[in-house]
């Protein structure tokens, strides 16, 4: 038997006294709640089905699909430079990261190469959105608790990543700004300059949000021993990206695998933490997020001049084949298996988001806890609806 | 002394004490809601707060009573009508049983009971039972929760509540509010009377309970369990809508108002200024215009109160509903009977 | 030096957001009597340069979600020397952009042959009714006056 904690364990045997006594007519039966779809704490529509005992949760199970939107279905039936329209929209916080691993599948089947500088821009921007994002997880994970001030001093923050990244692609939340064979413009006058303050703000952020949340100690004591997932069990449940590195599996794959992104140019470290906690998986995102405005920081002084698209034909045709690419997202690992039939669009694309894999972990980390907790422990994983349903 | 009471009739006098106690409990609510609630929370998040009602926002609480009389009167069809209209109303009720003990001066009150601390911790204690009939009659799962939190919540914390006033009664040993602000006002710490002796500074560790299960029965955070919108959605109150909702809106602030006024009585020297400014000699000799000065005096020290209230309600998150009852019953329970017993001990001794 | 619990700096925290707030000012914009400027780049909405449009339909094909209407005919325009042929030139009829159903993704734009098409940054122009959202040429024309000049590209890009 896998470890379980303590509370893990008195839960199944409360689950098994729950089944047995419910024939025994002076006994109350235990109560089942739905969370969501329609709940503050879901983000969106997701919805939790919880059978109580008392506080505790004995069985619980994620239904997800409300807001399926078919992305995959939808990628069939558009042509290559149409699909990076859709698919910034399935993780719509740092949407820009989901065009990556996509252009770069195709780039693969295509077997070309962006120009170096667009590599750089395309690593900063990447950065940028996971800034972006993880800023905002920071501030909600507050709100789930009910600090109210965090999240508006996220928000306030966030506001300057997302005018960078308006400023650089024209969208604030969809930029669209990433093609095959490199990006679509090269960055406005004075971009820079403007993004290294940013940064230097954005570490401030960090350092107030620690004081004010993850110094708190009613904060840690909510947070510290609870929904404790180890590491054979995030591996065998598929987790990736910070809630697997909280359970102290040093895995990243900006720094493990061998893409055309320019990681390797900056110095910067991946955090793990060996207690696998609520507290663990958000201190690291916190880290993380201070070593993605480093990342940037050094980047900023390193990009190449150069051209910032290669030859590519104006109608975009990706030969036969087929290629999957992840990337290190904001939430996760995401990857595209992209199969091409020589058309002008994808024949298949399958989506592996991050949230999806990290949801399903839920039913195992839920067991035991008290209602309370169970706003804790999903904020700690972190998932973003589009992301689960696409 | 007494004279203002003599010449109005008693129906006068009801309508005065009528109009009194819904200026003592609105007026607190209104000011709250506005300087605190609207303004301080935004500053705090370095926005600017309701901007257009009125200059500066400060008529956006009518609009928002406005809004909220005209929404629809939401019942669930599965509700227990009668009990799910009623909880609104006890609740406010028991706010404004709360007022009638607050002396705003030496003939500035509602009822002069000589039992005053009894009487305000045992009508303290009737909102538990709106809450509880709001939780359970409104026919919702999160509302249940959120009801039998509440009534666990507020319970545990009265204790506190009841000991930490203790402390206080057996300092100035009398039960009527009146004369304890007068105890405070005529006495002395270390034969210095130039501040009278604010129970504050002799009863401070009680000062921090009785706040802590202010906060508590305010279901405000770090302790607002009860109603933890981003869990239970809104707790008791889930669902209700309307002018039902915002009953227990104001019974909400309004309270907080009401316990700040209490605390202020019980440890800041309530209405009085130290009586050997003026030299008078006890409650008899005070004059007239502390009827005046005493209501302004209690309003300051009720904002100020409500300021520290809110500022932790804005920074901090929530207990777990057991670490919460953990804190009230192995900490601050056993805290409050030292404090009552070094109290007793010190007592005997002076 | 003993540790500060970290609940009192939060409350420190709070409190000092406020004072600055009070002292140098808020973080936010209010709207309608202030506006923020949005950047040169920012893709508020499509204008069109109508001289320029020979109603090719290749944005309308292009676009993801299918929300450009285009109609045009052939028609024959006096010849550039005289003496010479007719010309054929086509006739744009109607240029409908339906921006109830636009993702704001650029591609039209981006494939427009002629340079017709332009992003400004304008963003007022919602309406109470979602059919109203469909706007012609005529009102897609009005917006060019709002285009901005594309700006100055950072240093090292290349050609």
């Amino acid at each position: 038997m896998t470890m379980m904690s303590d509370r893990q364990q008195l839960s199944y045997i409360a689950s098994q006294a729950a089944d047995a006594r419910l024939n025994v007519e002076l006994e109350t039966e235990g109560m089942t709640l739905n969370i969501g779809p329609q709940h503050p704490a879901t983000h969106g529509t997701l919805r939790i089905i919880a059978r109580l005992d008392g506080e505790q949760v004995i069985w619980a199970e994620p239904v997800a699909g409300y807001m399926h939107r078919g992305y995959e279905k939808l990628t069939e039936v558009r042509t290559f430079p149409q699909v990076t329209t859709l698919i910034n929209r399935i993780d719509w916080l740092g949407s820009f990261a989901n065009e990556v691993p996509f252009i770069l599948a195709a780039e693969k089947l295509m077997e070309i190469e962006a120009p170096p500088r667009a590599q750089v821009i395309r690593t900063i921007l990447f950065e940028l959105s996971r800034i972006a994002n993880v800023s905002l997880f920071l501030g909600d994970l507050g709100v789930q608790m009910g600090a109210v001030t965090p999240v508006f001093l996220a928000f306030r923050d966030r506001e300057y990543v997302l005018n960078l990244i308006e400023g650089a692609t024209g969208g604030r939340f969809h930029p669209n700004f990433d093609r095959i064979g490199g990006l679509k413009d090269d960055l406005p006058k004075g971009w820079i300059d403007e993004t290294k303050q940013v940064m230097k703000k954005l570490i401030g952020f960090c350092d107030e949000n620690e004081n004010l949340l993850f110094g708190n100690e009613i904060f840690q004591s909510r947070m510290r021993g609870i929904g404790v997932i180890p590491a054979d069990i995030a591996k065998e449940y598929g987790l990736s990206g910070a809630n697997l590195r909280a359970s102290g599996v040093d895995y990243d794959l900006r720094r493990d695998q061998d893409i055309a992104l320019s990681y390797d140019l900056a110095d910067w470290k991946v955090w793990t933490h060996p207690d696998g906690d609520s507290w663990a998986r958000c201190w690291i995102r916190l880290q993380e997020t201070r070593e993605s405005c480093k990342i940037v920081l050094q980047l900023l002084d390193q990009i190449p001049a150069g051209p910032i698209m290669t030859k590519v034909p104006r109608i975009i045709k990706v030969p036969e084949g087929e290629a999957y690419v992840s990337t290190e997202n904001p939430l996760g690992e995401m990857g595209y298996y992209v199969a091409s039939k020589g058309g002008l669009g994808p024949f298949r694309v399958k989506i592996r988001s991050a949230s999806f894999s990290n949801m399903s972990i839920t039913p195992w980390v839920l067991k035991g806890v008290y209602v309370p907790d169970i706003v804790t422990i999903l904020a700690s994983l972190y998932f973003i609806l589009g992301d689960i349903d696409r | 002394m007494h004279q203002l009471a003599v010449e109005i009739p008693y129906w006068g006098q009801s309508i005065f004490r009528v109009l009194g106690g819904l200026v003592a409990v609105l007026l607190p609510a209104g000011g709250i809601v506005y300087l605190f609630l609207f303004k301080m929370m935004s500053f705090m998040q370095s926005r600017l707060g309701p901007m257009e009602a009125g200059p500066f926002g400060s008529m956006q609480l009518l609009a928002e009573v406005g809004k909220w009389l005209q929404k629809e009167d939401i019942q669930p069809d599965n509700a227990d009508k009668t009990i799910f209209k009623m909880a609104p109303v006890v609740v406010l009720l028991s706010t404004f049983l709360l007022i009638v003990v607050v002396p705003f001066g030496p003939d500035a009150f509602f009822a002069d009971l000589d039992a005053g601390v009894f009487y305000f911790l045992a009508v303290g204690s009737v909102s538990v039972l709106g809450i509880l009939m709001a939780g359970w009659s409104s026919a919702n799962k999160y509302s249940l929760l959120g009801g039998l939190r509440a009534a666990g919540q507020l319970i545990a914390y009265e204790l506190p509540m009841v000991l930490a006033t203790l402390g206080v009664v057996i300092q100035a040993g009398s039960m009527n509010l009146n004369r304890i602000v007068e105890v405070q006002n005529t006495g002395e710490i270390f034969g210095i009377g130039i501040l009278g002796n604010p129970f504050i500074l002799t009863q401070g560790v009680g000062f921090l309970i009785f706040m802590i299960a202010v906060q508590a029965e305010l279901t405000q955070p770090p302790f607002d369990m009860p109603i933890a919108e981003s869990e239970l959605v809104s707790g008791y109150m889930t669902e209700y809508s309307g002018f039902r909702f915002l009953m227990f809106f104001i019974a909400e602030f309004a309270t907080a108002g009401v316990f700040a006024f209490i605390a202020s009585v019980l440890f800041l020297g309530g209405w009085g200024v130290p009586f050997t400014w003026f030299g008078w000699e006890n409650l008899d000799d005070v004059a007239w215009w502390m009827n005046v000065v005493g209501p302004l005096i209690m309003f300051t020290k009720m904002m100020g109160l409500v300021l520290i209230i809110m500022w932790v309600r804005f920074s901090s998150p929530r207990f777990r509903e057991d670490q919460l009852q953990t804190f009230a019953w192995k900490f601050l329970i056993p805290l409050s009977l030292a404090n009552i017993a070094v109290t007793a001990i010190l007592k005997v001794v002076f | 030096m003993p540790k500060i619990p970290g609940m009192f700096k939060g409350l420190g925290i709070t409190m000092g957001t406020l004072g600055r707030t009070l002292k140098d000012g808020h973080d936010v914009t209010q709207y309608p009597h202030e506006k923020e400027a949005p950047p040169v780049r920012a893709r508020g909405v499509i204008a069109l340069h109508e001289d320029n449009c020979t109603a090719c339909m290749l944005c309308s094909r292009s676009c993801p979600d299918w929300c450009i209407y285009i109609e045009g005919h052939k028609q024959l325009a006096p010849p550039r020397r005289a003496g010479g042929k007719p010309r054929q030139v086509n006739h744009l009829d109607r240029f409908d952009i339906d921006y109830a159903l636009c993702m704001y993704c650029g591609i039209c734009v981006e494939v427009c042959p002629f340079d017709a098409l332009f992003w400004s940054p304008e963003y007022e122009y919602s309406e109470p009714k979602i059919a109203d959202l469909l706007h012609d040429k005529s009102k897609l024309g009005e917006w060019m006056e709002t285009v901005p000049e594309a700006p100055e590209l950072e240093a090292g890009a290349g050609k």
